[in-house]
């Protein structure tokens, strides 16, 4: 077997594709935040813990209505895209008018409302969710071991956020998406029911972190924390990407879980923070981040 | 040809279409019309008239339902439209040109284009387009504001002429644009008019207005402060001369 720099493929390769599955999860959840931050000018903080209460709700439908893996595949983002509706309408919607900040403030409470009913629910240690049967065990592929159900995460966050892109970029609605994110009066003058599409744009968002939700929970445990643990991180890639860029989410998602997984094979006790300290840099050099608009 | 795209007016000539009555509007705590009655019958084209900051756009703005609070009667083809949203307001079949033109950076011409929804049948075709403004289709897929302040008005005329708004306003079409441009603009309002769509187009000076408009309203402070018809235009010449500053 050859050797890279003294390190062995098994543990390179490994911890790229770990990198890829974290990074996997960073695209899937700030791309969602991308769209809601360019639509509805909110920072959603409530991003996290919905992605937990995503696999919640997969777990539940295990649980207690024996529907599995696929079936929740399908329900779950649906069920999380309707809170997500029911929070706009009668939460976020009122807030608008008001500086950003307040936005921000509710989806925070909120967020801090959900994992602690959950936590009182059901603890921190977690819940465990299996593996659906078809996507049991793996492949070696000669340079590394890959397990079939993390191939199948990579490729389905790929899938799912090309779809998003080109629905964003490319396609009439996504047309009429851009243009109310400039300009939502003048759009709303055209005839276009603007604050429905607000709506639906939260909804989408949200329904994504859902999604993610339920992707994560046979990898991680299902967890009242696993959303907070996780988007600290997906803010960050959020900024370095650029704040309302799709592209740039989706892009930085990707290769900043590369980049820590590649710390943990070089320089293991950077791991952490690696990506804070190239949010930090990314800020100083280009404050609208390396695929944003400066505004 | 492009006017015989458009579909002609189906009822009488000279209906009223657009009555504003006792209009008052605020932006949060400033109040920028005071009382402002208009009245638009089928057909016309009136130019609103005023200097900067006289309440011309306030009141554009406010037949669009885009202004923070506004009081008063707004009736359009018989709905009193004071209370609806935007949207609502621009399915009745209004078009507006704004100011700043609007064309959209993330958006290409074709998407700017094709943007607004087609809100009544006969709107004009895409071809028909192409022929009375021939630079967007050259362009039609650079991005929107990469256009000439030129192109960007009639891109700006363009979408929203392929909606079939058939009562179209049209914020100053003409600012600090070439007089070559201006002429072009000016020759294609000029056929929609003969083409029977109704319009209110707000203009500082009278120059370019003067020969479409069927009516002017003076408006000064938030007020209408004169009206006249296009016949009484060159006898009140001084008069106007005076409101307008120029």
């Amino acid at each position: 077997m050859f050797e890279l720099l003294g390190i062995p493929p098994q543990a390179l390769f490994g911890q790229l594709l770990l990198g890829l599955i974290n990074g996997s999860f960073y695209a899937l959840l700030s791309l969602g935040l991308a769209v809601i931050f360019g639509m509805l000018n909110v920072i959603n903080f409530a991003h996290g813990a919905l992605y937990m209460v995503g696999a919640f709700v997969a777990w539940y439908l295990l649980q207690y209505a024996g529907i599995g893996y696929w079936g929740a595949l399908i329900i779950t983002p649906v069920v999380v895209g309707i809170l997500g509706l029911v929070i706009e309408k009668t939460m976020l919607r009122h807030l608008y008018k008001l500086d950003h900040l307040y936005g921000l403030l509710l989806t925070f409470g909120l967020a801090l409302i959900l994992e602690g009913g959950f936590k009182y629910q059901y603890g921190v240690s977690g819940q465990s969710y299996p593996v659906p049967a078809a996507l049991n065990g793996g492949t070696n592929l000669g340079f590394m071991f890959l397990p079939f159900y993390r191939g199948w995460v990579v490729a389905l966050s790929i899938v799912v956020c090309v779809a998003t892109w080109y629905a964003i970029e490319k396609t009439r609605l996504g047309s009429y998406l851009r243009a109310a994110t400039e300009n939502p009066k003048l759009v709303q003058a055209f005839g276009i029911n603007v604050p429905v599409m607000i709506t639906m744009t939260y909804g989408t968002g949200v329904a994504l972190a859902g999604l993610a939700g339920v992707m994560a929970a046979p990898i991680y445990s299902v967890n009242p924390l696993m959303g907070s643990n996780l988007i600290i991180v997906v803010f960050a890639v959020v900024v370095i990407g650029g704040m309302g860029s799709i592209f740039g989410a989706v892009a930085s998602g990707y290769l900043l879980g590369l980049m820590e997984g590649l710390t943990k094979v070089f320089l293991p006790e950077a791991s952490n923070i690696v990506v804070f300290l190239i949010m930090v840099v990314v800020l100083l050099l280009r404050p609208a981040g390396l695929f944003g608009r400066e505004r | 040809m492009a006017e015989a795209a458009v579909k002609p007016q189906s009822s009488a000539a000279g209906a009223t279409r657009l009555k504003i009555e006792g209009l008052n509007a605020y932006y949060g705590e400033s109040h920028v019309l005071h009382g402002v009655d208009i009245e638009v019958k089928r057909g016309e084209v009136v130019a609103l008239l005023g200097r900067n900051g006289a309440g011309k756009t306030s009141t554009l703005r406010s037949v669009m339902g885009l202004v923070g609070r506004r009081t008063g009667s707004i009736v359009f083809d018989g709905v009193e439209t004071a209370k609806l949203a935007p949207h609502r307001i621009a399915r009745l079949g209004i078009g507006y040109v704004p100011e700043e033109r609007g064309i959209f950076a993330s958006l290409n011409v074709h998407e700017n284009l094709m943007l607004p929804p087609v809100i009544k049948p006969g709107g004009m075709s895409v071809p028909d387009i192409f022929t009375l403004f021939p630079n967007l289709k050259e362009r039609l897929y650079s991005p929107g504001t990469k256009l000439s302040g030129g192109e960007q008005q009639m891109l700006a005329i363009a979408r929203i002429l392929r909606s079939g708004a058939d009562f179209i306003l049209l914020d100053e079409p003409t600012e600090g644009l070439a007089p070559v441009i201006v002429q072009q603009i000016g020759a294609a309002v000029r056929r929609l008019k003969e083409s029977g769509l109704t319009m209110i187009v707000v203009e500082q000076s009278i120059h370019f207005v003067s020969t479409i408009a069927d009516r002017f309203y003076v408006m000064e402070d938030g007020h209408v402060v004169d009206a006249m018809t296009a016949a009484e235009l060159a006898a009140n010449r001084d008069r106007l001369v005076t409101y307008l500053g120029v």
